[in-house]
């Protein structure tokens, strides 16, 4: 045993401090949360009490329903959005161009996800910059709340995403040589025909990768859902920082955690299922 | 005799060119209006505009306290940095040790335990910040039973909690970056270094650390910003005044209403962010040219 250890010494010395990092921040935390899923808050017994919670209430469904629609919607218009754009990028434009695009559009998510969330508030808001502009051009003569309403979360969404779907896909478009693109216009192939054939199909593992990403980001959001959708956001991740902050309930709180985990990893399985993808060929 | 980019081009060439204007004016316009609003001679964060000012930054009447006249927003930024240094500090060490296990060591299970660093990544901030404070609540507890009362208070909400809470995701992107460096490491140049007399720690030290420095900066720039930033996971592990970070106080202050200081925070965000990205790009770009 001792000789075994020491002969694998340098791997020891390496995968200590890995399994250190895994284990007490992320791995034990979460078998910890689904045990406290199943524990009664106050009697300390197990119980399934927590799960039935959820599946009986039908404002806590419905909260979660609204927030696994919205997500899956905004992922879609953040595809259609981004598609385009990474295609120009890639493809159309020269490189020194393309650099400066780059960093134009990857600069502005570096900042804090609050300061983007409240330049849209400072847009959106009654006395904010469009309702002032509007009133300028003689468009409306009193002051309009674009803030908390459904839209304006899906904009803050796909402002915030975005660009978790620009960089995969950019990426897979890279991968395609320019010359297959000429082959099949050579054999008679339009723009179309070339997008549909060729383009996306080649850069699918792109898109799947942005498509997860955003969606987990959406699902996993509160800021700016919270900011930008105010009391009528109803996002459900509001739900367990509410169960774990103001309830002090965190048994509960864990459930909420568990359900919202087993649906994003489900969503990730079922689409990687559906379009015959799997994970290692598109990360 | 048409180029592919002429190719495809030739549906339409303004149309490519209005689309990526449209794009730019959504990502940076926004951010845009914010910056120049900083400056308004105006009591609320809009226009029409009143005259350039400095007062948000640094007035000191009371209806108008500048940013560099508020003692908690300043804190804040001190915490900020404080917690971004400490993060990344430890995120790289993590970074560099787990490139050499993924890089260098056949072990059973690798692919799996690859597999799993990725998990602080997919998780939702919102589930690992729960998941680490109960955990933290549990062993500060069982501390303070067997060595008294305040043995555990390091793993109660603030300031270590926060920076541990943090390392769980940064390691992951530092891992990331740092692996992908040293599988381009010609691994014979450090066996010359060897074969020339060199013990394999100093082989290590001298040639692949060196090897490594791009890598490291840019994911210590990484870290350091993704630190100052993180807002889902942070809010439930800081406590007092000493780990409110700047997005803890932001979204405090933004559920009562917008302040022109605010303007003037972003600003400050915006000009540091850039310089720190900026630095990290040029820095990426000159390291492919090596």
């Amino acid at each position: 045993m001792l000789a075994w250890f020491k002969k694998s010494r340098r791997l020891w010395i390496v995968l200590l401090p890995y399994l250190l990092w895994i284990g007490v921040l992320f791995v034990i935390p979460h078998i910890k949360l689904f045990g406290l899923s199943f524990i009664d808050y106050r009697s300390g017994d197990i119980t399934l009490k927590n799960y039935a919670k959820f599946f009986q209430s039908s404002l806590y469904r419905s909260v979660f329903l609204r927030t696994a629609m919205y997500s899956i919607i905004t992922t879609m218009l953040t595809l259609a959005i981004a598609f385009p754009t990474a295609f120009i990028i890639t493809k159309i434009l020269g490189a020194k161009m393309k650099a400066l695009l780059l960093l134009s559009i990857v600069l502005p998510y570096w900042i804090s996800e609050l300061i983007r969330t409240f330049a849209w508030m400072v847009l959106l808001r009654e006395t904010g910059v469009i309702s002032y502009l509007l009133q300028a051009v003689g468009i409306t003569t009193h002051n309009i709340e674009f803030l908390y309403r459904n839209s304006t979360i899906v904009v803050g969404l796909v402002y915030t995403s975005m660009l978790f779907m620009i960089i995969p896909i950019m990426n897979s478009l890279d991968s395609l040589d320019d010359s297959l693109i000429e082959a099949s216009y050579d054999l008679g192939g339009n723009f179309w025909s070339t997008m549909r054939e060729v383009i996306i199909p080649h850069s699918a593992p792109g898109i799947m990768v942005g498509s997860i990403m955003v969606f987990m980001l959406n699902l996993g959001n509160y800021v700016t859902v919270t900011l930008l959708g105010g009391k009528n956001s109803l996002w459900f991740t509001e739900n367990i920082y509410n169960q774990f902050i103001v309830r002090f309930n965190q048994n509960q709180g864990a459930a909420f955690g568990v359900i919202l985990l087993t649906f994003s990893v489900l969503v990730v399985w079922i689409t990687l299922k559906i379009t015959k993808q799997d994970m290692s060929g598109a990360m | 005799m048409f180029t592919t980019k002429n190719k495809l081009k030739s549906v339409s060439y303004w149309f490519y060119y209005s689309y990526i204007v449209l794009i730019l004016l959504f990502t940076a316009g926004p951010l845009i209006v914010t910056f120049i609003l900083a400056f308004n001679n105006s009591d609320s964060a809009s226009f029409p505009w009143q005259g350039f000012t400095l007062d948000w930054f640094s007035s000191s009447t009371p209806d108008r306290v500048g940013l560099f006249n508020d003692p908690r927003m300043m804190m804040a930024v001190a915490t900020s940095i404080k917690v971004a240094v400490a993060v990344t500090v430890i995120s790289i060490v993590l970074g560099v040790n787990n490139a050499f296990l993924f890089v260098r060591e056949k072990f059973v299970g690798k692919e799996f335990l690859y597999m799993l660093m990725l998990g602080p990544l997919v998780v939702p901030g919102v589930v690992l910040g729960t998941s680490i404070l109960s955990f933290s609540h549990g062993i500060a507890n069982a501390l303070d039973n067997i060595l008294g009362a305040g043995a555990g208070t390091f793993l109660r909400p603030g300031f270590w909690l926060v920076v541990f809470g943090q390392v769980s995701f940064v390691a992951t992107t530092t891992t990331l970056v740092i692996t992908a460096r040293l599988r381009k490491f010609d691994e014979s140049l450090e066996e010359a270094a060897m074969d020339l007399g060199s013990t394999r720690t100093k082989a290590i030290m001298l040639i692949t650390l060196r090897f490594l420095v791009p890598a490291i900066v840019g994911a210590a720039i990484v870290a350091f910003l993704f630190s100052f930033e993180n807002f889902n996971t942070t809010y439930f592990l800081s406590g007092t005044t000493d780990s409110t970070t700047i997005p803890i106080i932001l979204y405090s202050r933004l559920r009562f209403g917008i302040s022109p200081e605010i303007n003037a925070v972003s600003v400050l965000l915006m000009i540091t962010t850039g310089i720190l990205g900026i630095f990290g790009f040029m820095f990426q770009k000159n390291d492919e040219t090596i």
